[in-house]
């Protein structure tokens, strides 16, 4: 998996939000969009996508998307 | 004032358009003003169910929704929809003892699991705009049992179930999900399960309003559940049965 991939699964599961808004610097916590629903569904895009289980826990203590990126690639 | 019943302006697909209740609805959303996708998998009987609708922007999408492959390429040609009603379903009259596995996946497949895929196929791909509404075709038989009909009830009521969590997933975005749950109505779905006429219109009788539904019945409630004077809808079941329970 790359960086580049991740980003863009990543801003699919976004409804509202512009793919283009989201970089690897982005604080995803602080999009407007963000919620617990978005959240599961990372969760969900992680395992079936790159079959790495990640936890609510993990998305918390990140900050960037480039954070989660990383965080998922150590699973 | 604005008519708040119509479906003007609004892109519907309808499954199991081929016949019975989905050909029902099929033609009475047309008649409300809506442009609609008419899905099934023998274009012949779709072709019919197009010249019974009303004049419009209407389509034919040719699908076994029993095929992923098929359901994803179908998916894909969609535009953004406003309502969808699933209607495709089939039945079975066999009794428990005789049930196999195979019995079992030929219902549950057209049922449960058919609507299911393709509703998945529709949010993944995005293809469902915000304030729509998705109508699930269930039946009172899931919480009315009637003998040689366990695996039809238990699929209706499996639908039911997935239909309330559908709700709550998609209720962020004001997109609503309500089931409709008839008794018995006249389609070919009824003739299918080897009932004679007679015993059809002695059954008839035991209906407070002496009759069994009809498509069309069934169809101006899917347009309510469509419209936006249902705006405030979601999670619904709702039973319409000429008043048997």
């Amino acid at each position: 998996m790359d960086i580049k991939d991740f980003i863009e699964k990543f801003a699919d599961q976004f409804e509202d939000t512009d793919a283009s808004e989201i970089t690897a610097a982005t604080a995803f916590h602080d999009l407007d969009e963000w919620d617990s629903l978005i959240a599961l569904a990372v969760l969900n895009m992680t395992e079936k996508k790159y079959g790495k289980k990640i936890t609510f826990d993990d998305m918390k203590k990140c900050e960037t998307v480039e954070d989660l990126y990383n965080v998922v690639v150590s699973k | 004032m604005n008519n708040p019943f119509t479906l003007e302006g609004k892109i519907i697909l309808v499954t199991g358009a081929s016949s019975g209740i989905g050909r029902g609805v099929a033609v009475a959303c047309a008649n409300m003003g809506a442009e609609v996708i008419v899905l099934a998998r023998n274009p012949k009987r779709l072709d019919e169910t197009m010249n019974l609708m009303s004049k419009g922007n209407h389509t034919v999408a040719v699908c076994d929704l029993t095929n992923p492959e098929d359901v994803e390429k179908t998916v894909e040609q969609l535009p953004k929809l406003d309502g969808i009603v699933h209607c495709a379903g089939i039945g079975q009259r066999l009794l428990c003892k005789e049930l196999e596995a195979s019995d079992v996946d030929s219902v549950m497949d057209v049922n449960f699991k058919a609507p299911i895929l393709l509703q998945s196929q529709i949010l993944k791909k995005k293809k469902i705009n915000k304030g729509a509404s998705i109508v699930f075709v269930a039946s009172i038989a899931s919480w009315s049992p009637s003998i040689g009909n366990a695996v039809y009830s238990a699929s209706k009521g499996a639908l039911i179930s997935y239909a309330n969590c559908l709700g709550l997933e998609l209720a962020p975005r004001q997109i609503r999900v309500n089931c409709i749950s008839p008794a018995m109505v006249r389609t070919e779905l009824v003739y299918n399960e080897g009932l004679s006429e007679e015993q059809l219109k002695e059954d008839e009788q035991k209906y407070p309003l002496k009759r069994y539904g009809t498509p069309e019945d069934i169809a101006y409630l899917a347009v309510y559940m469509l419209s936006n004077a249902s705006s405030w809808m979601t999670g619904s079941n709702v039973k319409i049965t000429g008043g048997v329970n």
